[in-house]
Parts: structure tokens; sequence; C-alpha cells
């Protein structure tokens, strides 16, 4: 699945279903399970359906203007004026909340560590 | 209503430029991708799940946002309250609200009720996809995923990148 249509035709992957929603909601909108299992069924369709590397556009729009699109473009040309939209890149695990911190287990059995944590 | 789609590849480079960051390398793949037929209806198919949308399960240790190459396990089963989101380059407002919009544990598992799918593999796995590095994601993620969804036996994999 992808809401990203150019970096996704970029990588170029066997098949994709293509949800034309603003990044954040590649599976659907929150707490709308009626629609994400449209969605999910629409794209898991796509698994019988698509020829060798095709993306496939999904039928759902997230609002009927599409307005939305232009505030994204609109986000990208201001940040050079207000700084950079995207949180700082700590190299310290990032909790949710200080309540998830203070459980967490640091073993984390079904953590899988690829380099050294 | 017919509009094009956001050229994320297009908006980022904009952004770099305006904040005078060196353009990204962009992976482009040109040749044509592997291909295989689905083998057997959906309704009889294991469907394995990963999401880069940095969710973990509460207990667990939560991903940082330096080139974070981990992964996170979590049991399909595992219902919304108990998962988190953590990842620096989307807004996380309705992942919070709903980890389902970037991990569709509870649509995959309704469709398996319902008999459409046959049956949602026991591990789902995330990561935080906010990774510069092509090469790590090619060279240690992709082929560790791979492994662990031979070993769990799926017939299918849905990725859901964010």
């Amino acid at each position: 699945m992808t809401s990203a249509h150019s970096i996704t035709a970029s990588v170029n992957p066997p098949r994709a279903a293509f949800l034309d929603f603003p990044l954040g909601h590649t599976a659907g909108r929150p707490n709308d399970l009626a629609e994400q299992i449209e969605i999910i069924r629409a794209a898991l369709a796509v698994f019988a359906t698509s020829g060798r590397g095709e993306i496939t556009a999904l039928p759902f729009e997230w609002n009927a203007d599409h307005s939305w699109k232009a505030k994204v473009m609109a986000g990208a040309a201001a940040s050079g004026e207000t700084g950079d939209d995207r949180v700082e890149r700590f190299s310290e695990p990032q909790y949710q909340s200080a309540a998830d911190a203070a459980i967490a287990d640091p073993e984390c059995a079904s953590c899988i560590w690829l380099a050294a944590p | 209503m017919n509009s094009p789609p956001v050229d994320h590849i297009k908006r980022t480079r904009d952004q770099y430029a305006a904040l005078g960051y060196a353009p990204y390398a962009w992976v482009k793949e040109t040749q044509p991708p592997p291909f295989v037929e689905l083998p057997k209806p959906l309704s009889e198919c294991r469907l394995g799940l990963v999401s880069s949308g940095g969710v973990y399960r509460s207990g667990q240790v939560a991903f940082h946002y330096k080139d974070d190459i981990s992964l996170r396990v979590i049991d399909s089963a595992t219902k919304a309250g108990e998962l988190r989101a953590t990842h620096f380059a989307y807004d996380l407002t309705d992942a919070r609200r709903d980890p389902n919009v970037v991990l569709p544990l509870a649509a995959l598992n309704a469709l398996v009720a319902q008999g459409e799918l046959g049956e949602l593999s026991k591990n789902a796995y995330t990561f935080m996809g906010g990774i510069y590095s092509a090469r790590k994601v090619r060279e240690q993620i992709a082929p560790e995923l791979a492994q662990r969804f031979v070993r769990d036996e799926v017939d299918v994999v849905l990725l859901v990148p964010v």
C-alpha cells in the first residue's frame, strides 16, 4: 500500500495499491473501522488483479474537494522561512508517553536489534 | 473529483533546497520488478504484515530517530489501546488516535473473521521508516524481514509504508 505515489513509482515494487490520503494514513482514517475494512479489502484485491509493476489507485477520497493537497505543498514552501517541520533526530528511544518509558523492558524479547541499540 | 497525487519527491526536494540541504538521493529502480502470481485465493492465504509507521507495543522499547534499523514483533491480536506510534517525519496525531491507520490489524482481523482472508500471521513487524540509508534498509532490514516471513510460512505480505 502507499500514499506516496511518486516514491512508490520510483521504488518500483512488484505491485502496489495507492490510497490518495495525506501521509500518516496509509491504511485509512482514524476510528472509522468500516471504511478501513473497505480500504484493506480493496488493497488485498490488488494481489489478484495487478500486473507486474502496476500501481492500482483505490477509489477513496480524503475529502470531496481535495483541498488538503494544496496545504501539504504550501507547508513545504514555507519550511525554509519557518524552520524544518520535522522533529530532531534523537538517538534515544522516543516514547509516546512517560508511562511507556517507565514500563519498557530493556531486554525486550520482541525487539529485533539489527545493530547495537 | 480527480486531482493528481501529491508529488512527495518534488515536495521533499523543494523543502531541502529551501533549508539549504543537499538533495536526497531517492531510490530509483529501473529494472522490471520480480513478480509472482497469487498462488491461491486470499480466503486460503496466510498474510504477513509489516509497517514502517514507528508502531510499538506498550512495554516494548520505543524507536529512536537516528537511522534506527531495529524491528518490533507485534502480536496481530494486540488491541489498538496497547499500541503506540513514534516517528520524526510525519504527523502522528491520527496514528496515536488509532494505530490502525498505519498498522491495519483491526481491518485484517475483521476480513479473517468474515472469511475473506484465510489467516493473519501471528507476527506483524514494525519499524520506524525515517531511515536515510537505503543501503541499511536493503542489506539489513529487508533480508531479516524476508527470512522471518519465510519462517512464519506466509503466502503473501502486505507492506504498509508511511
